[in-house]
């Protein structure tokens, strides 16, 4: 693989996959995939729940929805919700990118973060609305 | 095309032409993803409560129904191209890979005709 010092001069290395060091993009790239996969699995079982229950009746409704504001509903659904808000932000960085904005370094760390500040803030203001309605 | 190293085994071979497909339709489906979740969060907003009688009203409205369907459409299709990736990073060997590829699709077909049918059957009057 990867041989640097076959020649006289070591040559310069690909990238390595044993040397990297954590930065805002990595992260942000991580959560991504995260938050997608999350998604699709707790996300839209919950929604096919939400569907199932709802074609199947008022009373397997209700069981749902009970389930929903119980602590565990609480934990569960806030989650779906910072991972929806998070994935949003982070794609929209991706179509961003996709059409060639922020690849200089600093301006790429910014959004790097500002996507999970906004991801949070988003997040709240969605629970502040639904509970403070 | 040379058989020794693993680069030497791919060179000269050109593009797989295929892929920026899957790219472009990646990219489609974000937008639907995001003109739909978007409606659909404010009107969970919107919502005075979550009672049966309340969501089930608003659901059975044709514009909700149509709008509802077309987020599992343009969801699971995003999630079937974006799972893909993911096995495709982590899963190598051949037959291991095509057997997740292969249960992605069957699980995804199934999981978006349940969401369309229970949103058809509500909408219909059936339930
Ligand atoms: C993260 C995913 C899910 C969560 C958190 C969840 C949660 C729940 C809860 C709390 C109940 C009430 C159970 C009871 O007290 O009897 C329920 C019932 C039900 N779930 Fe799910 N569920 C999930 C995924 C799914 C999926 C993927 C489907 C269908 C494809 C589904 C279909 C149903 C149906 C039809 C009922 C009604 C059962 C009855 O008639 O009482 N659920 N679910
Ligand atoms: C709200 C609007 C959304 C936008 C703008 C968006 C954007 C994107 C983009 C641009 C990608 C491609 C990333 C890449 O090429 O590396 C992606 C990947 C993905 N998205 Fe979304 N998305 C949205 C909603 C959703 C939803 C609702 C789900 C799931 C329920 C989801 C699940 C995924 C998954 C699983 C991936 C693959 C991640 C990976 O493993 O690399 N997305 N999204």
């Amino acid at each position: 693989m990867a041989q640097g010092a076959t020649g006289k001069k070591a040559r310069p290395l690909s990238p390595h996959l044993s040397i990297w060091r954590w930065g805002p993009a990595m992260f942000t790239s991580i959560m991504h995939r995260v938050s997608g996969n999350g998604l699709a699995v707790v996300g839209l079982g919950a929604l096919l729940c939400w569907l199932g229950t709802l074609a199947a009746g008022p009373e397997a409704y209700a069981k749902y929805a009970a389930f929903a504001v119980s602590p565990l509903g609480r934990i569960v659904f806030v989650g779906i919700s910072w991972a929806y808000f998070n994935h949003l932000c982070s794609g929209l960085r991706h179509l961003l990118m996709d059409i060639g904005g922020g690849f200089e370094v600093k301006t790429n760390n910014m959004w790097s973060i500002l996507t999970h500040v906004f991801g949070v803030l988003l997040t709240v203001a969605f629970w502040a609305i639904l509970l403070l309605r | 095309m040379g058989n020794g190293t693993s680069i030497g085994r791919v060179r000269g071979l050109g593009s797989a032409h295929s892929g920026a497909h899957h790219w472009i339709v990646q990219r489609v489906s974000a937008i639907g993803n995001l003109v739909l979740t978007a409606w659909f969060a404010v009107s969970l907003l919107l919502m005075p409560n979550f009672n049966y009688i309340t969501v089930h009203d608003w659901i059975v409205s044709p514009v909700s129904a149509v709008a509802l369907s077309l987020l599992i459409i343009s969801v699971f299709w995003h999630v079937r191209l974006g799972m893909q990736v993911l096995i495709e990073d982590y899963l190598h060997e051949a037959g291991t890979k095509f057997v997740a590829l292969a249960a992605l699709n069957l699980v995804v077909f199934g999981a978006a005709f349940y969401g369309v049918f229970t949103i058809a059957r509500l909408a219909l009057g059936a339930a």
